[in-house]
Order: C-alpha cells, then structure tokens, then sequence
C-alpha cells in the first residue's frame, strides 16, 4: 500500500476545500439556513406535526441527506474531473498508486468534507429547531455510508464527464430531483397510496428514511431495508469504479 | 551493459484506429543520454507514455529495470520521472506544495533537504510559496522537471524539455541534465531541436510514422551518415565546370567563385587527393578552402525524407 501517496493525494484535496472555503462549507450552510427560516420558521408553523414531531425538526434529517448527497457528488466528481481537464492526472497515471489507493484518497477527501458539512448543518439546525437523536450512533453511521456512496458516484460522474456541463447534469437532473421526491419535506404517508408505491422505487427514500429514523425512531421503511439498500449502492458504486479502473475508460487511451 | 528499459515488440493502435506505433523493439542503456527524434506525429509522446504507464499498450512487453511495467508497475514506475510536453500544472498550488505532493504520490516519504536541493538547481527556491499560477512559462517548466526529480528517479523522461524555453535556460537545462547523468540517472529526451541532441546525446533513435528506423551511437551516426563539404574558394571565376573535372561531384557556386566538393567521410578513398591534382593539371588556381560538416540536422532530415 502506498500510503504516502494516499496522504498525498488526501492533503491536496482537502487543502483545495480550504483554499475555496467559501463554496465548500459556508455556501451550503446558508442555503440550508435558508431552509429553515422559510419551510422550519415560516410556513413550518402553520403544517401540523409530522408523526409527533415538530414539521422543522422533521425537514432536518432530510435537508442534511440534501446537502450529502450532492456535496459528496460534487466534490469528488470535481475533485477527478478537474485534473482530468487541466491534463495533471499525467502524474497520477504514471505514479506507483494502485486504483484502490486513488479511489480510497478522492473518495476518503471528498467523503470528509461532506460529512463535516453534514455535521456543520446539523449544528445550525440546532439552532432553528429542537432536535433529539435517539441513536446517535446509527445517525453516524448512515452519514458515514452515505458520505462515501455518493462520494464513489461522484467519482465516476468525475469520469465520465468530458465536459463541465456533464459534470452538473448527474446532480441537476438526477440526485436534486430524487431527493426533493425522497421524503426529504414529508412523510411518505402523506403521498396518495399509488405514490407511495412509486417511490420506493426512488433509492434516496431509503436513505432518508434510516437517516430520520436515527434521530426519531421513525421511518418511512425498515431501518434494516434503508442499511441494506445503501450498502446496495455503496456495492454498486464500487463494482462501476472497478470496472472504471479495470479498463482504463475515460483515463487511459 | 544491461538496458535499463527494454522495449520489445510494441505496436500502438488508438480506438480511432490510428496505428501510432509499429513493432518498436528498443533498449535504453543504464546511464545514457538517448535522444529521441521525429517529426511531429512520428509517435515519441506515445512511446514514452506508454513506458511510463499513461496510454496502454496494444501489443508488446515492456520491461524497466526487469519489472514489467503491467504485472509489476509499482517497481516499475517508482523508477521513473517523467516531464511532460504540455505545461500541465496545478494553478492555485505552491511551489512547495507541489513538489512535495509528487514525492508523496510517488511513495516517498518527506524530504525537505531534497526538494530544497531540487527547487535551488532550478532556481525556484525563492519562488518556493508562491502560486504556480504566477510563475513565467520557463518557471513552470522548471518546475514539472522539479516534480519530476522530486521523487529522485533512475530514468527521467523529458519530453520536448526545451520547447518554448530561451537560450539562457536551455543552456541551464542541458548542464542540469548532464549533472543528473553524472549521479548515474538514466535519461531520455525528445526533441524538435537537433542541436539539443547532438549536444547532449550519447545515443540517437530516430522515429517516423510510428517505427524506428535507426538507433545509433551519436558519434556514429555522424560518422556513418555525415557529409563533408570542401568549399574551394578561386582566384578567377568559372563559367562552368571544367571537362576535365566532370568526373568529381562538383558544384559551382552561383557567381562562379567557389567550386563545391561533397565527400562521404565514411568513404575509403575520400578523393580530394585526385581533385586537387586535377585541379591543378587543369590549371585552376585556389586562394583557400575550408571544409565543413553536416549536421545531425542535416542527417536527420534526409533520413526522414527517405522514409517518405
């Protein structure tokens, strides 16, 4: 194992957040913040509770999934990607790393900053609203496999993308959608039943729903359902990037 | 002497169906200078990304220091540092920063007496926290040779190292270069400037349409392949060549002035012996002459006209 390489690669990336501390943490922090004034503070007071539980403190779990999911896309998918475009991956290809080492580097940064964003959010939303984690534990576990799930499938929109264009696409189009329809502003109970058969076929609902229920002991599914599924896609993920690594796609001609 | 890099059977096909390489077969001796040329196209940058693992062969096996740079590519590419052609760097990075990421990536670990000896050879050492963004094009190609050297390699491939760069810094370059070979590494250079080769190369490989077609001993090359010239200057305008000297490859100069005779130094019997006394025998007086020799320029540019 190359682990000078592994720092290496870790250092830089997690020095490049620090050089753009603005759009890495403080940005996503006032969108979220934003959130909650208006759907915690605003119109939240008008929604009767959700299961018990105030609408503000409800919107909490699913706002920091929001904010995981497409920072861990985005910062590895541009963490690869760029390198890729300014013509320096030359150096990572010609280095004595492994695949596993490379992923393990971007994906471990990008997951770090992620969580430590989600973890950031999770301190501002205290301040909003009243929040109780009953298993804290489980609630670090779910950021943590989510952090690195999306982490991976950000690392292979990284490489696929020949172009910033395509690199936002996967986010825009895909991830934001399934999340606003994953439960992240409801319960799916609320869904008419012909829809709330439909979105379980939307893999974010389980993740929301195990994240939840680590802070309020309720779900939408079984928490065992939501840990299998994200395992799931963490498999899936991996299985993309190694087959990625096996044939050079997009990285070697 | 054992090849440090050995090149056997490689062929290069891209998707696009671009036969880049065909049936290179090469040896890189421990220690050489071996430059490489060709015209643009002719398939080095290929070669040398390949070797350092950047492009993936089609066919062929290649072995750097007996590691074979597939099964056994962590040997293999710790040994080598390679300057690209583009001036591909990190913009918002450190000197420092970004020295010292190559040693890591290259699973070294830190020395900072190292990379302060690199930085200062390249002269980049007071520049040594500044962003590589607000360095000149010749400082960022200082810097990739510092990158490169970072990780103290055996084999340093440099690729166009001079392209773009003034004559104080090629100069500069080409003593560096001549320092590293001193401490035992093994270099290989690719070049549009033949006078960089024929300065600094032990061994020359010409490249064209993806195949050498020669590898030879610099010195030997220009022995085998280099033309002389013997440039005789008159004291009395010709109109024309002589009938009697028609037998020698002689040419006149435009104004008549200087009769020009080109020679294989190669040849046995080079004839300038037979010439002068015919000269002489036909009454043609010279004031002086002087003789020169072709370039690797000159060399290069017939071989690859050949190949066409």
């Amino acid at each position: 194992m190359n682990v000078h390489a592994i720092q290496a690669i870790y250092r830089f990336e997690m020095a490049r957040t620090r050089r753009t501390l603005m759009q890495s943490i403080i940005s996503p922090v006032i969108s979220t913040s934003l959130y909650f004034v208006v759907f915690g503070a605003a119109i939240g007071s008008r929604i009767q509770h959700v299961e018990g539980i105030s609408y503000g403190a409800f919107i909490v779990p699913g706002l920091i999934m929001l904010s995981l999911l497409t920072q861990s896309i985005s910062n590895a998918s541009f963490g690869i990607y760029f390198p890729k475009f300014t013509g320096t991956i030359y150096e990572l290809l010609s280095a004595p790393v492994s695949y596993l080492e490379i992923v393990i580097s971007y994906v471990g940064a990008a997951a770090t900053k992620s969580i430590i964003l989600g973890l950031i959010i999770l301190a501002t939303a205290a301040l909003f609203v009243p929040l109780q984690i009953l298993h804290p534990l489980w609630m670090l576990l779910f950021l943590l496999l989510t952090a690195v799930t999306f982490s991976l499938v950000g690392f292979i929109i990284g490489i696929w993308a020949d172009g910033f264009e395509k690199l936002q696409l996967v986010p825009l189009l895909i991830v934001t959608p399934l999340t606003f329809l994953g439960g992240s502003f409801y319960s799916i109970d609320m869904l008419p039943p012909i829809w709330q058969k439909v979105t379980l076929f939307n893999p974010v609902v389980y993740l929301i729903s195990g994240f939840r229920w680590s802070f309020y002991g309720i779900a939408d599914v079984s928490v065992g359902i939501s840990l299998a599924m994200t395992v799931l896609f963490m498999a899936t993920s991996l299985a993309i990037v190694g087959w990625i690594f096996k044939t050079g796609y997009r990285l070697k001609t | 002497m054992p090849s440090i890099i050995s090149v056997n059977d490689l062929s290069k096909t891209y998707a696009s169906g671009l036969q880049a390489l065909k049936n290179i077969n090469l040896e890189i001796r421990r220690g050489e200078i071996f430059a490489l040329l060709g015209p643009n196209g002719a398939g080095k940058t290929t070669l040398i990304g390949i070797i350092c693992g950047i492009v993936k062969p089609t066919v062929g096996k290649i072995l750097v220091d007996g590691h074979d740079i597939v099964s056994e590519y962590r040997a293999a590419r710790s040994l080598i540092g390679l300057v690209p052609q583009e001036l591909t760097t990190d913009a918002f990075e450190s000197v420092w920063g970004t020295v010292s990421f190559s040693r890591g990536l290259f699973g070294k670990k830190a020395n900072p007496a190292h990379l302060e000896k690199v930085l200062k050879d390249l002269s980049l050492w007071n520049r040594r926290d500044s962003k590589i963004i607000t360095l000149s094009g010749g400082m960022k190609r200082r810097l990739l040779i510092a990158k490169a050297l970072s990780h103290e390699p055996q084999i340093l491939f440099l690729d166009e190292p001079t392209a773009g760069v003034d004559v104080e810094l090629r100069r500069d370059m080409w003593r560096l270069v001549r320092s590293l070979r001193e401490s035992g590494v093994t270099i290989i250079l690719t070049t549009h400037y033949i006078d960089e080769a024929e300065e600094m190369a032990d061994r020359v490989g010409v490249i064209s349409k993806g195949e050498i077609i020669l590898v030879e001993q610099k010195a030997e090359l220009m022995r085998k392949l280099g033309r002389k010239q013997l440039t005789l200057q008159l004291h009395e305008p010709l109109k024309a060549i002589p009938e009697a000297l028609t037998g020698h490859r002689l040419e006149l100069s435009a104004d008549g002035s200087e009769l020009i005779y080109t020679y294989d130094t190669q040849g046995e019997r080079p004839g300038i012996a037979a010439l002068l006394d015919d000269l002489d025998k036909a009454g043609i007086r010279f004031k002086d002459l002087q003789t020169t020799q072709s370039s690797l320029e000159d060399i290069f540019v017939s071989l690859v006209r050949e190949e066409k």
